[in-house]
């Protein structure tokens, strides 16, 4: 009779044991279901960016121009002369660790690669060797290296596994910004023609349409007609906002997410709910139609070409200022460059309140406010009549985006807002939230499909305290201010907290705002029937 | 004392050992990290596993019931589908927990004859490996219909009008109709 000889080890081949290699030894492994796909050529054409060339990361040859390497030194040269924080944040790490386990993508993948700190040095032994007199003399044992290809590759690989949302920054002694490495890392890999897909496309939409989907003006029209008539169905009032409308005292400018995607509609329904009541002399662009800003996830002149439109808008209508729906990295470049970039807005007024006549100093020089600064405001002077308890069946938390928190420190108001529209709020430990809060794991153009696991992992630490308040206090709603977050975070609880829905501040607003001469409400803005109107239709 | 008593006193070490074994499978200083650092929040995959491990043995000593096992197993298995391994590496680590058990009893299994005891355990193994690996499927199953489902979030306002020209303009129609009118046009006629 035949006997098994063979050994269960060598029945199933797993090895067990990772190798205990040094970074710079351990070859960069691109792994499918971590990264995006690249752009397709005619969206880099659209935008004139340099170097289109087909490529697959899978491949071995990714088809680089000839002078790759020389274009990214001058590269790296060009933007050290330019940015003196690109420069201070080459030289002054000590390697404390501090930031090393900050990262969510470090906390979801286990990757070393992934630490901040190491992040960073994937660039930075590339500036040691090339531009310090010790990386040139020492080379290796000055942490410096020749870039070659497959450092390329590699930092490619990691500069798109950080969604440049700044928690390491915030626990590093000398503050330095990962984020702002990634971006200049982007940059450089842009400047070969590595461009992602999901950044790429939106980009070139943005700036032939005006938004990121390529939504032309009637279908956006309709889009919030489609909105209105829900709007009708639940409150029996119905709502004529204006588009285009010169002479309007406000432009409302919100991420596009908003006008079609879920959960994101409830948001808008939200918006439109409230400037109606208020009657606010207001109005909509078809051509300003983009709050978010893809650019930003490629280079800063990108960026800026594309965010020049809301001011370019704004003075073609005659706007007195500007205000802004619920997003977040949009909030970023409105709060950090807008005003450097294609400022001054010398024709726009300091944004005020018709309604509360309160002034937004803080908004002073770039003109324009965020819809939870202008809500709060509403709500702190006694202006919205609310009824909390048509929220009464949701348990709420609150997840601060990275961009509104870090990139512009709004941290209380989105939270007394919810306290005033809400009768269950319930806050996340305290090492997950404000200045400290987890990224959603998908922003700055990673929300793609191909890179779903590396979504799912980079949105675990945000999840696992989701989980917790679900588990602790039954908490079935995630608030929020940000259009990605609505998308990302839905898929991210979908895997990691079923049960757990996901809403952006102003349709919990919607919900509650008690509307002049509006019908009994039976059902919540997503038509769902409100607890104890069973019946009631 | 009987097997399960023994089980139960060697619980910690038990415990620790199969924990190890399965940070073998990170990079070293991630193990490490995973290791050390107790704030669950701060530390969720070694928290995670670490909390789901310690549940799985105290249900697998006091016979919980399939659901409680499967909760605590999820825990772990819903964190590795998602991580750069195989299925097998994926899994593998709850055979580990035969070797820790047969290593922490070692000596007391020479003094007396546990054979038995350790093939009914064993077992019990094998049948967490096969939840291990139906979790592990509705796991990847899942990131599928993730990506289906936000394909439709993210578009739903044009797909609804889609929806509704195709109503307005396709109402009066039969759809056999319009099938038998494509065919033709595909055929010239
Ligand atoms: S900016 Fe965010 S994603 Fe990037 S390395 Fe820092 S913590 Fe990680
Ligand atoms: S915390 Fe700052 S100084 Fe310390 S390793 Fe990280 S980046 Fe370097």
């Amino acid at each position: 009779m035949a006997k098994f000889t063979a050994k269960p080890k060598d029945l199933i081949h797993i090895d067990f044991k990772n190798p205990r290699t040094g970074w710079m030894d351990t070859p960069v492994d691109i792994r499918e279901h971590m990264y995006c796909h690249p752009t397709k050529a005619k969206d880099l054409e659209t935008v004139g960016f340099p170097n289109i060339h087909e490529w697959r990361p899978a491949d071995e040859n990714w088809n680089l121009p000839e002078d790759w390497k020389e274009t990214v030194l001058n590269g790296i040269k060009e933007r050290l002369q330019k940015y003196r924080s690109f420069h201070v944040f080459m030289d002054i790490c000590v390697r404390c660790g501090a930031c090393a386990d900050k990262c969510h993508f470090y906390l979801g993948t286990g990757d070393p690669k992934n630490m901040p700190v190491l992040r960073a040095e994937l660039l930075r032994s590339v500036y040691r060797k090339y531009f310090t007199a010790s990386g040139k003399i020492l080379g290796k044992t000055a942490g410096a290296r020749e870039l070659t290809e497959d450092v390329l590759k590699e930092i490619w690989y990691y500069y798109y596994q950080c969604t440049e949302c700044r928690r390491c920054s915030v626990f590093c002694p000398y503050g330095i910004d990962q984020a702002e490495i990634t971006m200049i890392g982007r940059e450089l890999t842009n400047l070969v023609g590595l461009q992602l897909g999901w950044i790429g496309g939106p980009v070139a939409n943005c700036y032939m349409k005006g938004n990121h989907l390529g939504l032309e003006p009637h279908t956006i029209k309709s889009n919030i007609e489609m909105m209105l008539d829900d709007i009708e169905t639940i409150t029996g009032i119905r709502i004529n906002p204006t588009f285009n409308r010169k002479g309007a005292e406000i432009l409302f400018v919100t991420p596009s997410g908003d006008l079609f995607a879920m959960p994101g509609i409830y948001t808008a329904m939200g918006y439109l709910m409230l400037f109606h009541e208020l009657g606010l002399d207001y109005t909509w662009s078809t051509y300003a139609s983009e709050g978010g800003n893809f650019g930003f996830f490629s280079s800063n002149e990108m960026a800026k070409r594309l965010n020049s439109k809301i001011y370019a808008e704004a003075k073609r209508l005659g706007v007195k200022w500007v205000l802004g729906g619920e997003c977040g990295h949009m909030w970023r470049v409105l709060h950090q460059y807008m005003d450097t970039w294609n400022g001054p807005a010398d024709f726009l007024e300091v944004p005020k309140s018709p309604i509360t006549g309160t002034v937004f100093d803080n908004a002073k020089s770039a003109k324009m406010t965020h819809i939870s600064e202008f809500t709060a405001d509403l709500i702190k002077h006694g202006k919205l009549k609310l009824d909390k308890s048509r929220n009464d069946h949701l348990k709420v938390t609150f997840h601060d985006s990275c961009n509104t928190s870090r990139g512009m420190g709004m941290l209380d108001e989105p939270r007394y807002i919810i306290k005033n529209v809400c009768n269950h709020f319930y806050e996340m430990p305290e090492n997950t939230i404000r200045e400290k809060t987890f990224c959603c794991g998908s922003g700055t153009g990673l929300n793609a499909s191909e890179n779903m696991e590396l979504r799912m992992r980079g949105g675990l630490p945000r999840a696992n305290a989701v989980k917790y308040v679900h588990e602790q206090h039954g908490v079935n709603m995630l608030a929020n201010v940000c259009a990605i977050d609505r998308a990302t975070l839905s898929a991210s609880m979908d895997y990691w907290v079923p049960g757990v829905g996901v809403a952006g501040v102003s349709e919990l607003v919607g919900n509650a705002l008690v509307m002049k001469g509006e019908k009994e409400r039976t059902a919540d803005l997503r038509g769902e029937t409100l607890p104890g109107k069973e019946g009631a239709e | 004392m009987s097997f399960t008593e023994l089980l139960s006193e060697k619980k910690p070490a038990i415990l620790k050992k199969w924990f190890d074994s399965i940070l073998d499978t990170y990079p070293s200083e991630t193990a490490d990290f995973l290791k050390k650092q107790k704030d669950r929040f701060a530390n969720p995959v070694g928290s995670t596993i670490y909390g789901g491990m310690d549940s799985l043995l105290n249900s697998l000593l006091s016979n919980d019931d399939a659901d409680t096992i499967s909760k605590y197993l999820d825990d772990i298995v819903r964190i590795r589908a998602v991580q750069d391994f195989t299925p097998s590496q994926s899994l593998a680590f709850i055979f580990r927990l035969k070797d820790a058990v047969r290593e922490e009893t070692a000596d007391e299994s020479n003094a007396r004859d546990f054979s038995d005891e350790l093939t009914a355990f064993d077992l019990k193994v094998d049948a967490l490996a096969l939840t291990a690996f139906d979790i592990y499927m509705k796991c990847r199953e899942k990131i599928y219909d993730i990506k289906a489902n936000e394909l439709r979030n993210m578009t739903i306002k044009l797909v609804e009008r889609a929806n509704l020209i195709f109503e307005a303009r396709y109402r009066d129609i039969d759809l056999k109709d319009l099938v038998m009118e494509g065919n033709k046009s595909e055929r010239g006629e």
